[in-house]
């Protein structure tokens, strides 16, 4: 049994719901001979990846769908090996470089100039081309992002390039200006409900249009997390009314109760509880971004209004901090520090002056 | 890397119309980018550097040229025009022969400079065509004796590359002539710069760009809509590439769509009377440009207010925005432009707000989460404003 995320997954562009002028113009440029090479952004569950799929089967048919994922070893310059997957059906492949970190040059020029430089074959194919979807694209390195340059325009006859990302900023202006760009947009609330009434309804739930309301709202205009949250309501309760509880997701309802513990008591020892509690998110692999920033919104509400700029402006500080320096739990406490400091201070009327 | 320079040289040689190509040409104009497929193919049709081009064609008639260094902003026609001066000078039989062209996205470390740069400056000339048609041939072209080498993007070259090259220009200066071509003139070392004489090409104004991008709209058969041209212009900030690549894109969404309509299949993309117009809006989709209207209800969300709504105010608004995937570079530059020129900001405030932008400026360029940078900008901002 697989999870409704995948299992009610479109297809097909006719089925895409909400953004449908995207819709038709995606079907456009897969009827039209000339693809371009697209550059596709917005926030993550928005859809990227399901538009991407729903326009190469509208490019080459079925076939697309059938994936095989190969290991392939790449080797650098300096002599190294690397180990990469490779996710590819007969017209199109899917690579992530960023998961080899420094090296994804080496990936890109080797792996792409090979796709590229060989011709398909099969003649029956509605395409000469191959597709190369470039999964996280913001995350490619300078040098990689100049050699892909190159290889775009170079074999832009036997590839075409789909690069997706979360935003355009770290891409730099000579590959955005060789790309038709296109923003997939969160859903909006209602889109997020026509969506659970949907799937509600291919599964045969029992509706309940408040939860559905309730769910939009708290997903964050996350598809794929409102889809989540909405099977595990459904899978802890027996019947679901309008005021069935949601549960968050375990490492959002622990980062909950650090805020509780930093705005209850600001002392030393409350630091070292909290410090606890912050490794433990680390060891279960929570990015420290992600937790700062949730961390932040769930103070927030916590906190006086005058203090809530000071919140935001420190952890936008500290995050900046957290992706230069090196060692993660120096920003992450020095944000819970700054922050019991702020209310401390602020609770004593004096003047915060640091 | 040879194939790369022949690639180059036969796309040069298509576009300068070789005759006998034609089919094979017509059939791939059509994929061709546009940047590609208008660009100039003389010195007079290049736009907008009229100084320069004078006094280019002035040298040419000598049949006599220097080391050139060309520089000025991304999209000004630089390399349009150090081609479109070799297409003249050599026609498309010697063109092959005589320039080489390298750009960034070469190799071009400290050994290609040793290695492929001096081996074709080293070349001996090749001769233009023999007899009567080698005459009228050199009727047509001047065919001067020597070599164009042209470093593309050289300001992206190490400095070790660079200073391998000071004796190279010297030595081999009767048979090659080099072409820097760069954005930052400062990234040259001066010992090379010294040995060039330097051409600046200045941005592009409205008036020329926008006569060039309605050129090639009428070309194409492209309808554009009441100030889409306007719009272009402007997102592209007098880069003339990226305007054409923008038209081109906009073409793209625009033409394909009475193509299915219509139900051909074939690629005729010339013929497209009847299609939708571009308009401003497809144009800002493209170019990712954030609609007026969202930049102004941000504004107004940072309009001094009672500071218990502030924060709520200013935070549904930023999380719509990065709902819909705005870029937040692209967000910091159209409020820097906006803060700049509103009136109702004294001048004092200005001066912080600017501290702030810069400041989330590099922290951007770090890569920070876009979504905590962009509250707290806006947050600042506002309380500069208070």
């Amino acid at each position: 049994m697989s999870l409704l995320v995948d299992k009610h997954r479109p297809k097909d562009l006719t089925q895409l719901t909400y953004h449908y002028d995207l819709t038709k113009r995606l079907e456009a440029l897969a009827q039209s001979p000339d693809f371009p090479h697209l550059l596709i952004y917005g926030p993550s569950g928005a859809g990227k990846k399901t538009r991407i799929n729903c326009t190469l089967r509208a490019l080459y048919g079925p076939s697309v769908s059938k994936i095989r994922i190969d290991s392939r070893q790449f080797v650098t310059s300096s002599n190294r090996k690397l180990d990469f997957t490779i996710a590819s059906s007969n017209q199109h492949l899917e690579i992530t470089p960023a998961d080899v970190g420094p090296h994804d040059r080496v990936i890109v020029q080797d792996l792409l100039k090979e796709v590229a430089q060989t011709q398909s074959v099969d003649l029956s194919a509605r395409h000469r081309f191959k597709v190369v979807v470039v999964n996280e694209a913001e995350y490619l390195s300078r040098e990689a992002q100049a050699a892909l340059r190159r290889t775009m325009e170079k074999y832009s006859g036997n590839v075409r390039m789909i690069l997706v990302a979360n935003s355009t900023a770290n891409i730099i202006a000579p590959i955005r200006s060789r790309c038709l760009l296109v923003r997939v947009a969160a859903p909006t609330g209602e889109d997020v409900v026509g969506v659970l009434k949907e799937v509600g309804r291919k599964e045969g739930w029992k509706e309940s249009g408040g939860l559905n309301e309730r769910i939009a709202g708290e997903c964050g205009r996350n598809l794929r997390r409102a889809l989540l949250m909405f099977e595990a309501v459904y899978a802890q309760n027996e019947t679901v009314t309008d005021t069935t509880p949601i549960p968050p997701p375990d490492w959002e309802a622990f980062i909950e109760q650090i805020a509780a513990d930093i705005v209850a008591e600001r002392s030393p020892q409350q630091i070292m509880v909290v410090r606890g509690k912050l490794y433990d998110l680390l060891v279960h692999c929570i990015p420290a971004t992600q937790v700062i920033k949730s961390l932040a919104f769930r103070l927030i509400p916590k906190v006086a209004p005058e203090l809530r700029p000071e919140v935001i402006k420190w952890a936008a500080f500290y995050e900046h901090r957290v992706k230069m320096g090196s060692k993660q739990i120096f920003h992450l406490e020095a944000f819970v520090t700054k922050v019991m400091r702020l209310i401390e201070s602020h609770m004593m009327g004096i003047d915060i002056d640091f | 890397m040879a194939n790369f320079f022949d690639l180059k040289a036969r796309k040069a040689a298509a576009s300068a119309g070789a005759s006998s190509k034609g089919t094979q040409k017509a059939d791939r104009s059509s994929l061709q980018p546009w940047v590609e497929k208008y660009r100039p193919k003389s010195l007079s049709e290049v736009t907008a550097q009229d100084h320069t081009i004078s006094v280019l064609q002035r040298t040419m008639q000598a049949s006599n040229l220097p080391h050139m260094l060309f520089y000025g902003p991304p999209g000004t026609g630089k390399t349009s025009t150090i081609l479109a001066l070799a297409k003249q000078l050599y026609g498309p039989e010697l063109f092959r022969s005589r320039v080489l062209e390298l750009n960034a996205s070469d190799e071009r470390g400290i050994a290609i400079v040793r290695e492929k740069v001096k081996d074709f400056a080293r070349q001996q000339l090749s001769n233009p065509p023999s007899g009567p048609a080698g005459v009228e041939y050199r009727k047509r072209y001047p065919c001067p004796p020597f070599k164009i080498i042209v470093l593309d993007e050289a300001d992206s070259m190490t400095q070790d590359a660079q200073s391998a090259l000071r004796r190279t220009m010297e030595t081999y200066s009767k048979i090659t002539r080099f072409c820097l071509v760069c954005n930052y003139v400062t990234r040259i070392i001066d010992p090379l710069a010294s040995r060039c004489s330097k051409f600046r090409f200045k941005s592009l104004d409205h008036k020329n760009a926008s006569q060039r991008l309605k050129d090639i709209a009428g070309t194409e058969g492209i309808r554009v809509g009441d100030g889409a041209v306007d719009a272009l212009v402007k997102c592209s900030e007098g880069d003339l590439r990226r305007a054409i690549t923008y038209l081109q894109s906009a073409a793209r969404l625009v033409v394909p769509t009475k193509q299915a309509a219509k139900g051909e299949d074939e690629m005729d993309i010339d013929d497209a009377e009847g299609s939708q117009l571009v308009t401003v809006t497809i144009v800002e989709e493209i170019a990712g440009i954030i609609p007026g209207q969202t930049i102004e209800s941000l504004l107004n969300a940072m309009r001094p207010m009672p500071k218990k709504q502030a924060y709520d105010s200013i935070a549904t608004v930023v999380q719509d925005l990065i709902s819909d995937g705005w870029s937040a570079s692209q967000l910091l530059n159209q409020m820097y432009e906006k803060v700049l020129f509103d009136e109702r900001i004294a001048d004092i405030q200005k001066q912080t707000i600017a501290i702030v932008f810069s400041e989330t400026d590099k922290r951007l360029v770090d890569g920070a989460d876009e979504h905590l940078e962009v509250l707290d900008l806006a947050l600042k901002v506002s309380e500069c404003m208070a």
